[in-house]
C-alpha cells in the first residue's frame, strides 16, 4: 500500500515516537494466529486488525451462544448459533478490509496444530481449557514460535510471553510455570467459577499490546515475566520466570512425540481408589462406628434428607472443609453421584489411603426410594 | 521471622484470604508443609511458588521480609 494511504488509516500510531513507518510496515508483513475467538480473542482481534497486522488466522470451533455475549464483544444476538471464527472474520473484515483474515472453524488438536501454527510468525492463546493451552504451548516450543499467553479466572488474569529469548538468551514456556496440567475439575473454568466480562477485555487487550510490541520491536515485552492482574483491587503482581527441569521434562521431544500426546487425557482424573457404592453397601458401611455420611449438595437443594444422620458440606466450601472431616470412613453423596465422586477424590488426595472413601453411585435420584426419601 | 504470603486465584477460596503471615518457616518446603497442615485442601491442587517475585527451582531458603506468592494456573478465556 502507498505510504500516503497508510498514513490515513494508521497515522495516529505512525506519528508516535519510536513507531513510524518502519513499525507499521512490520505489522503489515506480520502473520499472527489467534487461537480462541472468545473473551480474550475478541478484544485482541479487534485491536490487532485495527492496528493493521497483515495476516490474521482465527481458530475456533465453537458457535456463539447468548452466555458469550457479556464478554465476547465481537458478537451480537443475531450471531447466536453461528460459527465464531466465521462471524469474527466477517466483522473484522468490515473493520479493516486491508487485513487478510483466515478463519479456521476447526478444533485444534495434535493432528492439525503444527501444520496451522507453522504458517504464522506468532501465536496468541485465547483458549479456555488446559488441554488446549498445553498443546499450543508444546507446539510453539517445537516450532520455535513466540506465544502470547493470557488466561482469566473470576476477577484475576495472567499475561506472559513465552518462547522468546531475552537479552541473555533465556526463554521460558508455560510448562516452566506449571509443568503438568491440572486434573479435570481441579480448577474451575469460567462456566463454573464465573468471570467479570470486562476482565478478559483487559487481559486480551494486554495480549494484543504484547503482540504489537513483539512484532514491531517497540518497548519491553513481557519476556520471562508473568503479570497477574486483579480487577477488584486494580493491582498487578509481576513474577520473573526461569526454566525448570520439571517444565522441560513434560515437553514432547519432537514432532512424532507431539503427535502421540493425548492432551485431553492428561487433564482427566488420575486412577483413583475411590469406591462407588450402591444402596446395600451404603447401608452396611454407614453402620460402622467410624463412618460419617456427608451430603455435598448446596444449601437449598431438594429433597431434604431426614431418614439418617449426616453432615452437610456443600461442594462450594468442600475444599476448605476437608480438614474438618475426622472420621476414618467417609460416605459422600449428592443428587446424581457426580459431585460426590469428585469430592471423594479430593478427600483421597488429602488423606491418601488413611481413610476409606465411598461415593453413592447414581446419588439420591437413583436411590431415593430405597433410602426412604419421597421425591 | 515473619513470612508474608500472597495468595492468588481460586486458592483464596481455600485459605479464605489473599494474604497470610507465617512465622518460623525456614524454607519453602517447610512453608508448603505448614500450609498443607493448616489447609489440607491445598495439598490437592497445583500452584506455583514464587519467592520475592521470582519462581523457584527447588526448596528455597526464606529470610526475614521474604514474600512468597502462591499462583494457581488459570484456564479461562
Amino acid at each position: 500500500m502507498q505510504e500516503k494511504n497508510l498514513y490515513k488509516r494508521y497515522g495516529r500510531q505512525m506519528i508516535l515516537k519510536g513507531f513510524g513507518d518502519a513499525a507499521q510496515q512490520k505489522l503489515l508483513r506480520a502473520r499472527l494466529l489467534v487461537i480462541g475467538a472468545g473473551g480474550l480473542g475478541c478484544p485482541a482481534l479487534q485491536y490487532l486488525v485495527a492496528a493493521g497486522v497483515g495476516t490474521i488466522g482465527i481458530v475456533d470451533d465453537d458457535a456463539v451462544t447468548l452466555s458469550n455475549l457479556h464478554r465476547q464483544i465481537l458478537y451480537s444476538v443475531d450471531d447466536i448459533g453461528l460459527a465464531k471464527a466465521e462471524v469474527a472474520a466477517l466483522k473484522l473484515g468490515r473493520l479493516n478490509p486491508e487485513v487478510t483474515i483466515i478463519p479456521y472453524s476447526i478444533r485444534l488438536g495434535p493432528h492439525n496444530a503444527l501444520d496451522i501454527i507453522r504458517q504464522y510468525d506468532l501465536v496468541l492463546d485465547g483458549t479456555d481449557n488446559f488441554a488446549s493451552r498445553y498443546m499450543i504451548n508444546d507446539a510453539c516450543v517445537l516450532l520455535g514460535k513466540p506465544l502470547i499467553y493470557g488466561a482469566v479466572s473470576q476477577y484475576e488474569g495472567q499475561v506472559a510471553v513465552f518462547n522468546v529469548n531475552d537479552k541473555s538468551g533465556h526463554k521460558v514456556d508455560y510448562r516452566d510455570l506449571f509443568p503438568e496440567p491440572p486434573r479435570e475439575g481441579e480448577v474451575a473454568n469460567c462456566e463454573q467459577a464465573g468471570v467479570l466480562g470486562v476482565l478478559p477485555g483487559i487481559i486480551g487487550t494486554m495480549q494484543a499490546a504484547e503482540a504489537i510490541k513483539l512484532i514491531t520491536g517497540i518497548g519491553t515485552p513481557l519476556l520471562n515475566r508473568l503479570v497477574t492482574y486483579n480487577v477488584l483491587t486494580n493491582e498487578m503482581y509481576e513474577i520473573s520466570l526461569t526454566t525448570t527441569a520439571a517444565g522441560n521434562g513434560g515437553l514432547p521431544k519432537d514432532e512424532a512425540a507431539f503427535l502421540s500426546m493425548n492432551y485431553s487425557e492428561a487433564c482427566d482424573a488420575e486412577e483413583t481408589s475411590v469406591i462407588e457404592i450402591g444402596v446395600e453397601q451404603f447401608r452396611a458401611i454407614s453402620r460402622k462406628p467410624s463412618a460419617v455420611i456427608i451430603d455435598v449438595r448446596e444449601k437449598g437443594e431438594l429433597p431434604l434428607l431426614t431418614g439418617f444422620e449426616h453432615r452437610q458440606i456443600p461442594m462450594s466450601v468442600f475444599r476448605k472443609s476437608i480438614g474438618s472431616i475426622k472420621n476414618d470412613t467417609i460416605i459422600l453423596f449428592c443428587q446424581h453421584g457426580i459431585r460426590s465422586l469428585y469430592a471423594a477424590e479430593l478427600v483421597e488426595e488429602v488423606f491418601g489411603t488413611s481413610k476409606e472413601v465411598y461415593s453413592l453411585k447414581g446419588g439420591i435420584i437413583k436411590w431415593g426410594d430405597e433410602l426412604g426419601i419421597h421425591m | 521471622m515473619q513470612i508474608r504470603i500472597l495468595v492468588f486465584g481460586q486458592l483464596t477460596d481455600i485459605v479464605e484470604s489473599s494474604t497470610l503471615t507465617l512465622a518460623d518457616v525456614k524454607d519453602t518446603d517447610m512453608l508448603v508443609a505448614e500450609l498443607n497442615r493448616r489447609y489440607p485442601a491445598l495439598a490437592a491442587v497445583k500452584y506455583m511458588v514464587a519467592v520475592n517475585k521470582k519462581t523457584i527451582a527447588g526448596n528455597t531458603i526464606l529470610n526475614e521480609g521474604s514474600t512468597v506468592a502462591l499462583l494457581p494456573p488459570f484456564s479461562g478465556g
